[in-house]
């Protein structure tokens, strides 16, 4: 080939070349279309990452969407509020700002099946599945295939240990790839608000402690903390549900444990104690760990009484946002806590830890103002409070309704302890007798026991397996002396010459027909009186809300009131006759648990942010669960290495009982772990063993 | 061979759908193949692109061919010449389309940039004139040859979208299974081998 050739070729390709590049501008030219400069302003505005977490295919693509109007101003999902509000100042809209949404992963759309789920040392659905065949009957559930991790832009999702995935919210950005792509289903965008107003449904994936539990904690969850020794998280964890660990940690009659399904195999776990345990560390870090609250939002909410159901309720309130007030009638905050728990069991110094944690998110309160006395709910309104939650709990002790019962030396049980938790001067005589059979009737006795009296006795109607204090409870008074008489119920107050209280005079009883209740009803035994010589008698037969404030208040004669001197409220809401005055706890229910009284306050929580809430309806919540889930319930279980339970270490009866020191010493670590180990981690109840074709699992 | 009855056609979209597939049997389009193929519907829009620039590019080469370099006698370099001709249509098309035809860009639009240099593309011109088809039989050719490769496509991203929920080595994962099943793909293709002879 000549040099002319390599020549010829070389002008005609040039040639073509320029053709080509004349016909392509010339057709730029025709062809050009009008582009929106709004365009470049908005892609300006954006991160210019390019990292795709939006959905479209680099930050120029997502401003075209912008300004098309296919995608939001919150377009990115990287740059978060800043680059929001640029974006709609370049589209000429205003930003209300949402609220931070993150990743959580729900296995808790399942259907559940009536096979009842076997323990072979296998946990859950996906290994029942390797060891049984059958299958996973929920449509549901992870399959830890790790889709999410992988399509997360900001690598803020991990499959971990247990092979199910595991968020960090701290740099999730709530972009929702990964919920896009996840070929089960299972993962959802939560926000705060979200979580703490959810409340159990029957078809979440719900273990029988977590269907008990009044406060709906997520038991399992923080006890697979714990055993990681993840202990500020699994804080975390109650405290998504209860303000109180502390206080649920030593008083709690952990209604969760009696259907503790390891239970069916050896022993229930501690759970109760290990939520002590993982409180007990914030409390000797001596510093309340961080909570988020949303932004205010500028409402104004009056809670009166400052006992467990109005702190939960200000704790969830101020963490949604809201202006909180909590007005107190004696001079601490605490409630039945404070001055109805006895120091041996609660400590004051705890206790005001634990309250100091709620009211460091910015509650305010206002001590010895009584409703009705000091003020008026009118006042209230007055003062611009926008919704009213009524939790004045029950501070009345019931009477006995026996001839004498009000002489000089005839106490009333929560008086008595009132008194005791005002650390006033609480007299009490050598030999004392206190009637009933409840947890007030055994604190009244414990503590007269540490006031210096000699010989305490529980005068109680029915028989020891009657009694509605818990068995422990019980047990720990035995162990400090204090004696029992069954079968026993007052019937005259014997007084001397100057009105004062001499001896009890008590008929005998036997045991009859069940009542209403459950309990065999006690019937007196004709001519049986009998003469109990002692210094005091103390009642604890019962204790009822102090209503009396309402019939006289301009706005509270509006509310109803049972007959049994209860408050009455919508059952799910807990919305009272006047729209803006909800109610919860001891007033509502009669006197029950700190726990549910707290389960109330985060009902009330709920209730009252979505009246406040213009965008929002009030809608009633979940019902709460009042008998177990058939199905979950499971008498035996196969499989379990026996381990024994740990049991909380005390102090010895006989030196205890010289103080109010507090009885109960806390777990070690080492205990900790180890009962954490026993956890199941139930819950799961999606395997189906007759299901034998792999083809009908739905992928 | 000269191709007159519609027997002959109809074996030669055959041949080029089925036993010589562009992609399985010449594996050229490699790219596309193991780029666009995780997604079912990214697969069949590629595809559908491909049919279209291709018959295009076609014409447009094999006319390039004919009235420009056979009279310049500047047949040696036709690839490179293909190459830009491919390349400026390419342009020319998004361009056009864009302004004119903005439901079909929108659908075809993405791909087309990733169509400009792709070998499967400039295969097919090539054959066309290696084989000395008339600007008929390159056309039905070229369409039958990008319906093969939509085919192919369409076939591979059925069976990675599965890829992402199976239980795969992590060895193999990605890229490496893909590269496995398009050989198998291409083993189970030679079935058609002998078939049809063009």
């Amino acid at each position: 080939m000549g040099i002319t050739e390599i020549i010829y070729a070389t002008v005609a390709m040039l040639g073509l070349g320029f053709v080509s590049a004349a016909v392509l501008s010339l057709a730029s030219k025709v062809f050009q279309i009008e582009e929106d400069p709004r365009i470049e302003a908005v892609e300006g505005a954006l991160l210019g990452a390019n990292c795709g977490g939006c959905g479209y295919a680099g930050c120029a693509a997502a401003a075209e969407a912008v300004v098309r109007g296919d995608a939001g101003v919150d377009v990115c999902t990287a740059g978060g509020a800043t680059i929001a509000i640029g974006v709609a100042t370049v589209m000429g809209m205003e930003v209300k700002i949402k609220e931070r949404e993150i990743a959580q992963l729900g296995c808790r759309k399942g259907f559940r099946i009536d096979q009842k789920y076997k323990y072979e040392g296998i946990m859950d659905c996906r290994a029942a599945v390797e060891m049984w065949e059958g299958a996973r009957n929920c449509g549901r559930a992870c399959i830890g295939l790790g889709t999410c991790e992988k399509s997360c832009p900001f690598g803020a999702i991990k499959i971990g240990e247990n092979g199910l995935p595991v968020i960090d919210a701290n740099i999730c950005t709530g972009c929702g790839t990964c919920v896009k792509n996840c070929p089960k289903d299972v993962l959802e965008l939560v926000s705060m608000t979200q979580r703490l107003l959810s409340f159990n449904k029957l078809d979440d994936c719900l273990a029988p402690c977590r269907q008990t539990c009044p406060a709906q904690i997520d038991i399992p969850t923080y006890i697979e903390q714990i055993k990681h020794g993840q202990y500020k998280e699994a804080l975390m964890t109650i405290k998504e549900r209860n303000p109180m660990p502390l206080t649920c940690g030593r008083v709690c009659p952990h209604p969760c444990e009696y259907v503790c399904r390891r239970g069916a195999a050896d022993e229930p776990v501690n759970i109760n104690h290990l939520k002590r345990y993982a409180a007990d560390i914030e409390l000797r870090s001596g510093e309340h760990y961080p909570i988020d609250c949303n932004p205010d939002t500028g409402h104004k909410v009056a809670i009166i009484g400052g006992g467990p159901a109005g702190l939960s309720a200000a704790f969830f309130l101020r963490r949604l946002g809201h202006q909180v007030k909590i007005f107190e009638m004696m001079p601490k905050l605490g409630g039945m806590t404070r001055y109805g728990i006895p120091e041996y069991r609660l400590p004051k110094a705890v206790l005001d830890f634990e309250i100091d944690g709620t009211l460091g998110l910015g509650v305010e309160t206002e001590c010895n103002v009584k409703l009705g006395r000091d003020f008026t709910l009118q006042d209230l309104r007055a003062q611009g409070f926008e919704a009213i939650f009524l939790a004045i709990g029950a501070w009345k002790s019931s009477p006995m309704r026996v001839e004498g019962e009000d002489c000089d030396g005839a106490l009333a049980g929560i008086e008595f302890l009132e008194k005791e938790g005002l650390n006033a001067d609480n007299p009490i005589g050598d030999r004392v007798a206190i009637i009933g059979g409840g947890n007030t009737a055994i604190d009244v006795a414990r503590t007269a026991l540490r006031l210096g009296a000699k010989e305490v006795t529980i005068v109680y109607r029915r028989t020891r397996k009657e009694m509605p204090a818990e068995w422990y409870e019980i047990e720990e008074a035995e162990h400090e002396g204090i004696k029992f008489h069954f079968l026993a119920a007052p019937s005259k107050i014997i007084t001397d010459e100057n009105g004062r209280f001499k001896a009890l005079e008590y008929l005998k009883m036997e045991l009859g027909e069940p009542d209403a209740s459950g309990r065999r009803r006690p019937i007196p035994i004709e001519g049986s009186e009998t003469i109990m010589e002692l210094d005091n008698i103390v009642a604890a037969i019962g204790q009822k809300p102090d209503l009396a404030p309402f019939p006289e208040d301009e706005i509270g004669k509006d509310i109803e009131l049972t007959r049994w001197q209860t408050i009455i409220g919508d059952d799910q809401t807990l919305q009272t006759a006047v729209p803006y005055v909800f109610t919860g706890g001891d007033c509502f229910t009669g006197a029950l648990t700190v726990v549910s009284a707290i389960g109330a306050g985060r009902r009330a929580a709920r209730s009252i942010h979505l009246f406040l809430d213009e965008d929002a309806e009030l809608t009633p919540p979940p019902k709460p669960l009042i008998k177990n889930i058939p199905e979950s319930m499971l008498p035996t279980i196969y499989g379990v290495v026996r381990r024994p339970r740990v049991e909380m270490p005390e102090m010895e009866p006989m030196v205890r009982v010289k103080s109010f020191d507090e009885v109960a010493l806390g777990l070690s670590e080492e205990a900790a772990k180890y009962e954490a180990s026993r956890c199941l981690q139930c819950g799961i109840l999606c395997y189906n063993q007759d299901i034998h074709t792999p083809a009908e699992i739905e992928i | 061979m000269e191709y007159n009855s519609l027997t002959d056609y109809l074996l030669l979209i055959v041949a080029a759908v089925f036993v010589k597939n562009i992609l399985l049997a010449q594996y050229l389009g490699n790219c596309p193949f193991l780029g666009v193929s995780k997604k079912m519907e990214t697969a069949t829009g590629m595809g559908m692109a491909v049919v279209f620039v291709l018959v295009l590019a076609a014409v447009f080469t094999w006319m390039t061919y004919t009235y420009i370099l056979v009279p310049l006698k500047l047949e040696y370099m036709k690839t490179v010449t293909f190459i830009l001709v491919i390349a400026a249509l390419v342009q020319f098309v998004e361009m056009f389309m864009k302004k004119s035809m903005p439901a079909l860009y929108k659908g075809l639009g993405v791909f087309l940039p990733l169509i400009t240099t792709n070998c499967a593309v400039l295969g097919v011109c090539l054959i066309n004139i290696d084989k000395e088809y008339s600007i008929m039989t390159a056309t039905v050719f070229s369409f039958a040859s990008a319906v093969g490769f939509a085919l192919a496509l369409a076939l591979f991203a059925g069976l990675r979208e599965r890829f992402e929920i199976a239980a795969i080595p992590k060895s193999f994962e990605g890229t490496a299974i893909g590269l496995i099943t398009a050989g198998l793909i291409a083993m189970a293709f030679f079935g058609f081998a002998g078939m049809v002879n063009i």
